[in-house]
């Protein structure tokens, strides 16, 4: 099978830092893949260079084995790659229905916006994502985590991505939001979405991916499915930086 | 008794701001609009009652409105800047060099170079568009400092406030320009006034426009399956709105032309004056100006892609970035529209003097970033609104010709204008504090 995403021998570096050093990962339609690793390991500036966010010193990105130039945001979501941002990316002084559409407006056929249909719109989706959504009006200030994880949500799923990048998105989260956040997970897979879902929590991760991918210092430590390893293993690969010998 | 009243005291306390709280949600009034309108009111009130009566006539009224509009048109402008956390220290040197580009342009360059002669019917349109250009081009020119190469707003416009101010100085020689042409004139006030008559229309026009807005926006709703206002919150919202448009043309309509003037008009065109003959000033041509300005200005923020990113990339310029938005064209845009809007405030004030003299404008970008902080925009960014800098303006006026006619000393007058800045700036943030807001 073709893979969907394909990132081959990535590198970026800020200052003298190496962030990312010659990182190859890829993704397959319907398959979920972790980032695992400690803070500054690179997982999130890695998923930043596919979202467009960063720009990498060299390598090269496949979609669908099709070499592709993502330089912004825009790039990135003309190849259907949408992106939860770990900081959510939200104006916190618009509503949410002016979040979920930022970029990408509804507008009239005189070219204002549309305000009321992308309100309508994010009512649906909202109500098939949080059916406790109801504060549509107000700025997203107002709201709490887990709504504003919603909303985030919101617009990745809508604009029907073919893949998502997830950075932490159940970090701010109880743990209930954190199971719906998870069902999600499944049920946009079962649609054929490939996914790629970085977390610190290595049993979430075992139980949500079908592939880990461990990072340290900037290099990749290696990559396995989850049936194969322990939580041990990959607790040791994250902390000694080496791949574990496999007991079995 | 005494028992009965305290222990009831504390319940009636905390029930009592509720049905006023639900009447505004019916009305779906902005409380800090009120507050301010309610602020404007106060000051207009007590300067009537310590001016005899004179600060509130239609004369008062008439003059106080062609004052506002010069700092009001800018004070639009400022919002973007702000609201995109940036700032604007140029704009009274700007609309020195606009207004310098427009007093030469017609006096001048377009009767020397182009050999029209002055007089003739194409001056003061073409001054005016020069104006409009060279605003838009400098104002883009110091947001592409600011967006491009990061330079902070605050020193590419505080350099511009030097820069500009003497770049005007040099088009001129220093010399004061004029007269200016007479139909350039007319956007100055009192010079050109639409009359009776016309002024009747356009209050009926706004009017209707209001209407069919409040229609439209209701019928969208209900299209939407939307919660909408009762009936009659809809209707007295619309008594409200029509009664303020109609009100303030006809306090401009009570406002007669002198006699004397009137006579004059009619020698000038070898007529005699009928007995008993009487006109009204009417609705002024810049004020007219100003209503149009806020008109598109508030579809910009309200209806556009461009409003909508100024207000994202106030808020969050990161997530505004992550979107895909061009945040460095975005800050060009603003600039340039502060730009323009500058040179709008030029025709308006070069033509009120009837001349371009090198220190128009001097300290108006203190007066507009005033007008647009005690009209509600937060420094933070992300926050503002255009009929909130207007009032801001009007409010800062009417504090000033209010004192000028009670007699104020002139550095009293600023010492109060300045503490009433602060202070609005401190309810505001007290304000945005109590109802979570920002």
């Amino acid at each position: 099978m073709q893979p969907l995403v394909e990132m081959r021998n990535i590198s970026i570096a800020f200052g003298g830092v190496q962030a990312v050093d010659d990182v190859s990962i890829d993704l397959y339609p319907g398959e979920v893949v972790g980032l695992l690793g400690h803070n500054g390991a690179g997982k999130s500036t890695l998923i930043k260079i596919l979202s467009g966010a960063y720009r990498a010193d060299s390598g090269e990105i496949l979609i669908d084995g099709k070499k592709v130039t993502i330089n912004s945001p825009r790039d990135a979501r003309a190849q259907n790659i949408e992106t939860i941002h770990q900081t959510l990316a939200l104006a916190d002084n618009l509503p949410a229905p002016a979040n979920l559409f930022l970029g990408r407006e509804l507008r009239t056929m005189f070219g204002f916006l549309d305000d009321s249909r992308m309100e309508s719109e994010t009512r649906k989706i909202m109500a098939r994502l949080n059916p406790n959504f109801k504060k549509v009006a107000e700025p997203v200030s107002a709201l709490s985590g887990g709504q504003r994880q919603s909303v985030a949500i919101a617009r990745a799923v809508y604009f029907n991505a073919r893949i998502l990048i997830m950075d932490e998105p159940t970090a701010a989260l109880g743990v209930h939001e954190t199971k719906m956040v998870a069902d999600l997970i499944m049920e946009l897979k079962a649609q054929g979405l490939g996914i790629f879902l970085i977390s610190h929590d290595t049993r979430e991760m075992m139980a949500l991916c079908d592939r880990v991918s461990v990072m340290k210092n900037g290099q990749l430590v290696g990559t396995e499915r989850v049936e194969d390893v322990t939580e041990d293993d990959i607790l040791s690969m994250i902390i000694m930086g080496k791949k574990a010998e496999k007991a079995a | 008794m005494s028992t009965q009243n305290t222990s009831t005291s504390p319940a009636a306390a905390k029930a009592k701001p509720a049905p006023r709280a639900k009447l505004m949600d019916t009305l779906e009034l902005d409380t800090r609009l009120l507050g301010m309108i309610g602020a404007f009111i106060l000051v207009t009130v007590v300067f009537n009652v310590l001016t005899d009566g004179r600060f509130l006539t239609p004369r008062n009224i008439f003059n106080l409105t062609i004052q506002t509009v010069s700092v009001a048109i800018m004070a639009t402008g400022m919002v973007f800047v702000i609201v995109t956390r940036h700032i604007d220290l140029s704009v009274g040197a700007l609309l020195a060099t606009c207004s310098a580009v427009m007093a030469m342009m017609q006096t001048a360059w377009l009767p020397q170079l182009l050999g029209l002669p002055l007089g003739h019917p194409l001056i003061p349109w073409l001054a005016i568009a020069a104006g409009l250009v060279t605003g838009g081009l400098i104002g883009a020119f110091q947001g592409y400092l600011t967006g491009y190469l990061l330079i902070p707003a605050f020193i590419v416009t505080l350099g511009g406030l030097l820069v500009w101010r003497n770049a005007g100085w040099y088009l001129t020689n220093g010399q004061t320009i004029g007269p200016l042409d007479p139909t350039f004139q007319m956007f100055g006030g009192i010079n050109g006034t639409l009359g009776e008559f016309w002024s009747w229309v356009i209050g009926i026009v706004a009017t209707l426009a209001a209407m069919g807005a409040l229609w439209a926006k209701r019928r969208d709703k209900i299209r939407h399956d939307f919660p909408v206002k009762p009936v009659w919150a809809e209707i007295t919202l619309g008594a409200i709105i029509a009664a303020a448009i109609m009100g303030f043309i006809a306090i401009l309509n009570s406002y007669e032309v002198p006699a004397a003037r009137l006579r004059r008009e009619f020698e000038a065109r070898g007529e005699v004056m009928p007995e008993g003959y009487t006109a009204a000033y009417g609705l002024p041509i810049s004020v007219l100006l100003l209503i149009i300005v806020a008109v598109v200005m508030t579809v910009v923020a309200r209806k556009t892609r461009l409003g909508r990113y100024i207000f994202a990339a106030g808020g969050n310029p990161q997530a505004a970035e992550l979107s895909g938005i061009n945040t460095r064209m975005l800050t060009v845009k603003v600039f340039a529209i502060m730009g323009v809007l500058c040179a709008i405030s030029a025709v308006v004030a070069s033509a009120r003097l009837t001349n371009h003299s090198n220190d128009i404008g001097t300290l108006d970008e203190l007066r507009v970033i005033a007008a647009a902080v005690i009209g509600g925009t937060a420094l933070a960014g992300g926050i503002g609104t255009i009929y909130g800098a207007i009032l801001g303006a009007l409010i800062m006026q009417s504090l000033q010709s209010g004192m000028a006619m009670v007699g104020v000393d002139a550095p009293l007058q600023n010492i109060v204008v300045g503490s009433v800045l602060v202070l609005a700036v401190l309810i505001d943030i007290i304000y945005r504090r109590r109802t979570g807001k920002g």
